[in-house]
């Protein structure tokens, strides 16, 4: 409790202007920002595999499977930072037993349990359900007992039977379509939606989160491509990452245009809080708004796309560069999730001061903690892609060495 | 006066009578026990539904002492952090060239410094702010689970044993009128003193405030101070354009007052 309030004062010599006492508290930290960020990349990830399924993108199909996989592996721990950061963890199940209908967040349990349950799960199982059938009946031992549980029963590979699974998946890709957008552009309706808060409440926040989201998705699945490809020492199919990165590069330019709309929109109608938000960017989100988001995370990497998808130059730098422009888009979507999220709270709703926020390092709202969530949606993606392989290259499905 | 009646009665009847008196005897050696028994009768009667509670600040009786602020915390149990505040004062010190500074340091609880600088002071005065129990509010509507909501009576409360402490009503709030609480780990804030106001006491900040810079009472009921308040002072709410319809009617505050 002391160590609480010693850590909260700390920040009290840094407050500049006047904020409401309650308010030297930063109230979502870290934990928070995460949470659209690993949210995000779920919707991206899901809403990039269904441009091959329901759009026929077929250069696509290397990642396909990929792409569905690490939607699942990030949307099993997109909720755990937010229950980390509870005051009451263990009561967090009442938002399902007892809702409060009008609040976006506890609407929010129940779309992330449809898209988790209905979307994604279901999605993955009747695309893999041939595979695991097979697997189930050429596997030994307790991989064999795996995947008979996971087959749930079935055993039926007649062609009828294939045929359904794929109309099936596809009925449902075309409902996951919107439930993606849903899912991510929700996060942003609980932000935007918040009139207390002038940098949040916007009617283009679910729509710049949804696009961020697609940005953030295709340049994670580009990157997963890219690494694990790299570590099983398989060629890289080159139109596949072409395809990848124009669509990345389209994503951008939506997603840019739109945050820029949204800047110039506060800009022009200059309201009350624009003072003190204009002071904010230019002194307190400085590095994490125009450095970070902007130019490294924006205009750089859209830059590289360009002169990289259709400059004349060498497949050997074309990945080169890809690759970074991927990894840039990574730190900038970051960044603006930070922003978003931190950069609400570091003005006073009395739109006369601004604080400061400081990370912990240990904890549960700590650095450790959230470099831990980063970490563990790819140790599950590692399991999945042992049990279900979602390599495209023939010779790896089936064989027992695959990564 | 037992002992005189049983005298004249066997010891059988004596000791039934003993036992009749017992619960005399015991609200002479427990007199607290014998008024909450009158107040607990008195809470049946009390009828929520019959009340909608509401305050007003007259600031231009406010000298920024701060008692409301420090009363309130030792009736609340609020922690002493100057962090966590269920009413504080913020002082406004206008400059002859418009220039607006705003302070509370502790809440005004250990007063205000003296005001330093060449600078004229156009007009200063001081602000108590609370909970201003909105009949639109914002926390209410976005607590995940309905851990905070209106009571019947019109007052904005939270229920601790329920609140999962995702802070989200602390978002929402305009005012700035919650916190997190330390311990408890869930959302706290100004209850009108609900365990006092129930009684028909005052809320504590009310009650200590020397200068009668809160006026406590009910919408609607014509014969109140709240009401004479209202009808014969210019009442602005703060920060109306959110259309959160607050409940704390303020007399003299500036528009710089947000």
């Amino acid at each position: 409790m002391e160590s609480i309030a010693a850590n909260l004062l700390q920040g009290f010599h840094e407050v500049t202007g006047y904020m409401y006492p309650n308010e030297y508290e930063l109230h979502w930290g870290l934990l928070i920002v995460l949470y659209p960020y690993l949210t995000g990349l779920v919707a991206g990830a899901f809403i990039l595999a269904s441009l091959e399924r329901v759009f026929n993108v077929k250069a696509l199909k290397p990642v396909y499977r990929l792409s569905l996989l690490s939607a699942l592996a990030f949307l099993f721990v997109a909720p755990l930072p937010l229950l980390a950061h509870l005051g009451h963890p263990e009561r967090a199940f009442e938002m399902f037993l007892t809702p409060h209908t009008q609040s976006a967040m506890a609407m929010f349990g129940f779309v992330y349990a449809w898209y988790l349950m209905v979307v994604l799960l279901l999605e993955i199982w009747l695309d893999y359900r041939k595979d695991i059938v097979t697997w189930s009946r050429e596997k030994k031992g307790i991989m064999k007992f795996v995947y008979r549980i996971l087959s749930l029963g079935t055993s039926d590979l007649s062609d009828g039977a294939i045929r359904f699974d794929n109309k099936l998946g596809k009925i449902i890709t075309i409902i996951g379509i919107p439930s993606a957008f849903l899912l991510h552009g929700y996060v942003g309706f609980i932000f935007g939606s918040v009139k207390a808060n002038p940098w949040w409440s916007s009617v283009l926040m679910p729509i710049v989160f949804l696009f961020s989201a697609i940005v953030s998705g295709i340049a994670l699945v580009l990157l997963i491509y890219m690494i694990t490809t790299m570590f099983r020492l398989k060629e890289l199919n080159m139109p596949c990452l072409n395809k990848l990165a124009e669509f990345l590069l389209y994503a951008m330019l939506v997603d840019f245009s739109l945050e820029l709309l949204d800047f110039i929109q506060r800009l022009y109608e200059s309201e009350e809080s624009i003072h003190i938000l204009s002071q904010m960017i230019s002194s307190r989100l400085f590095i994490s708004l125009i450095i970070s988001q902007i130019i490294l995370g924006s205009i750089l990497p859209m830059l590289a796309l360009v002169w990289a998808r259709f400059g004349k130059i060498p497949d050997e730098m074309r990945r080169m560069a890809y690759f970074i422009a991927a990894i840039l888009v990574q730190v900038g979507i970051f960044s603006t999730r930070w922003n978003v999220v931190i950069g609400g709270q570091l003005f006073s709703k009395s739109l006369r001061g601004l604080t400061v926020y400081k990370t912990e390092l240990f904890g549960f709202e700590g650095l450790f903690m959230s470099a831990f969530l980063l970490i563990l949606p790819f140790l599950i993606l590692y399991i999945f892609a042992r049990f279900l392989p979602p390599w495209t290259d023939r010779e790896i499905i089936g064989n027992k060495s695959a990564s | 006066m037992n002992q005189k009646e049983s005298q004249a009665v066997n010891r059988r009847e004596f000791i039934f009578a003993c036992k009749r008196a017992l619960p005399l005897a015991g609200l002479l050696f427990f007199p607290l026990s014998a008024t909450d028994l009158i107040l607990a009768q008195e809470n049946e009667k009390y009828n929520p539904t019959e009340h909608n509670y509401a305050m007003g600040i007259d600031t231009h009786k406010c000298i920024g002492c701060g008692r409301c602020a420090d009363a309130c915390k030792k009736e609340n149990n609020v922690p002493l952090e100057p962090i966590f505040f269920r009413t504080w004062v913020e002082r406004y010190i206008i400059a002859g060239n418009g220039e607006v500074s705003v302070d509370s340091p502790n809440g005004g609880i250990d007063g205000f410094p003296e005001i330093k600088g060449d600078k004229e002071a156009l007009r200063t005065f001081f602000v108590p702010k609370l909970c201003n129990h909105c009949a639109n509010p914002p926390c209410v509507q976005v607590c995940p689970v309905g851990a905070t909501f209106i009571s019947r009576d019109g007052v904005v409360l939270v229920d601790e044993k329920y609140c999962v402490g995702c802070r989200y009503c602390i978002q929402a709030c305009p005012y700035g009128a919650r916190y997190l609480h330390p311990e408890k780990k869930v959302a706290d804030k100004c209850t009108f003193c609900y365990h006092r106001i129930v009684k028909g006491l005052l809320p504590a900040c009310v009650e200590v405030c020397p200068t009668q810079t809160r006026i406590f009472g009910e919408v609607g009921v014509r014969s109140s101070p709240l009401s004479r308040f209202v009808r014969f002072n210019d009442i602005t709410v703060l920060k109306p354009s959110l259309n959160t319809s607050p409940k704390v009617y303020y007399a003299g505050t500036d528009g710089e007052v947000r």
